[in-house]
């Protein structure tokens, strides 16, 4: 059976139908989950999309942190289940403690939507356990707060463990280490600034975002079986 | 009693702010000279009811710690007075 994955949808999340329409293509089977709801329902992994959940009020993940829908995606990561958020759910993530850091203004207060490239730096992440370490990817960005920060010691740790995701082949938002994905400890848990999701198909100019999201849909299937 | 508390929340020291430094960059255009060092940050304002000062404090600290400031890159400073006639 296709894998299952959970799309949680804050008031304000706008890319969830984008996750849902590239997991359809690769195969797998979405669900949107309200952000009230406390309960998952029967995924696989999860998905937290971009967009502007609670209108980005306060700091963008502030008060989505708070959602009922959080406790339940806090204790499927803890049991080991896949989750992924993309920009606007990589910042939820980290303000809801699931990842380290915080996303600040880009460098230069620039807004930027364009594609760019990436660079896988590991496959010891739930999506990028297909991808070998180095290839490029050309993935398109839209943020304006996806500078991606950290204390000194978080980025040793990062590095030391092998928890740099992905970086930007060129880095235009400033982040730190030319950082634009981390993962959790464990590997189940990514947080990524660019969007697979709007890059599976030749026709939307880069299907290079596929590798990524089939990459969860296999862990997906291994987190089911196991 | 009822307390008027003020939080400031501003980046922590070190932290780029290119929200300052483009405002920084600006003033000489409008002809403001010898401004540096500028932070931009943000302010929030909001009442308290306590048995006391020092709950309200906690309170308020707890308030600006859990959800006003990231801790991560931003540091909170709390200034709280008692509302006459509460």
């Amino acid at each position: 059976m296709a894998p299952r994955v959970g799309v949680v949808v804050f008031p304000g999340t706008n890319c969830e139908h984008d996750v849902v329409q590239a997991v359809t293509w690769l195969g797998g089977r979405a669900e949107l989950v309200w952000h009230g709801s406390g309960d998952l329902g029967p995924v696989d992994a999860v998905v937290l999309p971009g967009g502007f959940a609670h209108g980005d009020y306060l700091r963008p993940g502030a008060i989505a942190r708070f959602s009922p829908v959080m406790k339940a995606v806090e204790r499927f990561a803890a049991a080991g289940g896949p989750v992924v958020g993309i920009c606007n759910g990589f910042q939820v993530l980290t303000e809801a403690g699931l990842l380290p850091g915080a996303l600040q203004k880009n460098r230069h207060l620039r807004f930027l939507c364009t594609t760019v490239g990436v660079r896988v730096v590991t496959s010891t992440s739930v999506v990028t356990g297909g991808v070998a370490p180095g290839t490029e990817l050309r993935i398109p960005i839209n943020h304006f707060l996806g500078s991606y920060v950290c204390d000194r010691a978080t980025l040793a740790r990062l590095q030391a463990e092998d928890r740099v995701v992905l970086r930007y082949v060129e880095n235009l938002n400033g982040s730190v280490d030319d950082i634009a994905g981390i993962r959790n400890a464990a590997g189940n848990v990514v947080g990524l600034m660019p969007h697979p999701e709007r890059a599976c198909d030749p026709l939307l100019g880069s299907a290079d975002g596929a590798v990524l999201l089939r990459s969860l849909l296999e862990a997906a299937a291994s987190s089911r079986a196991a | 009693m009822r307390f008027a508390a003020c939080v400031e929340v501003r980046l922590r020291p070190g932290i780029a702010d290119p929200e300052g430094a483009t405002i920084e960059r600006a003033l000489p255009a409008l002809g403001f000279s010898g401004v540096h060092g500028i932070r931009a940050g943000r302010a929030f304002r909001f009442e308290v009811d306590a048995p006391d000062e020092a709950a309200a404090r906690a309170r308020a600290q707890s308030l600006a710690h859990r959800l006003l400031a990231n801790p991560v890159i931003e540091e909170s400073h709390l200034e709280l007075a008692p509302i006459e006639g509460h």
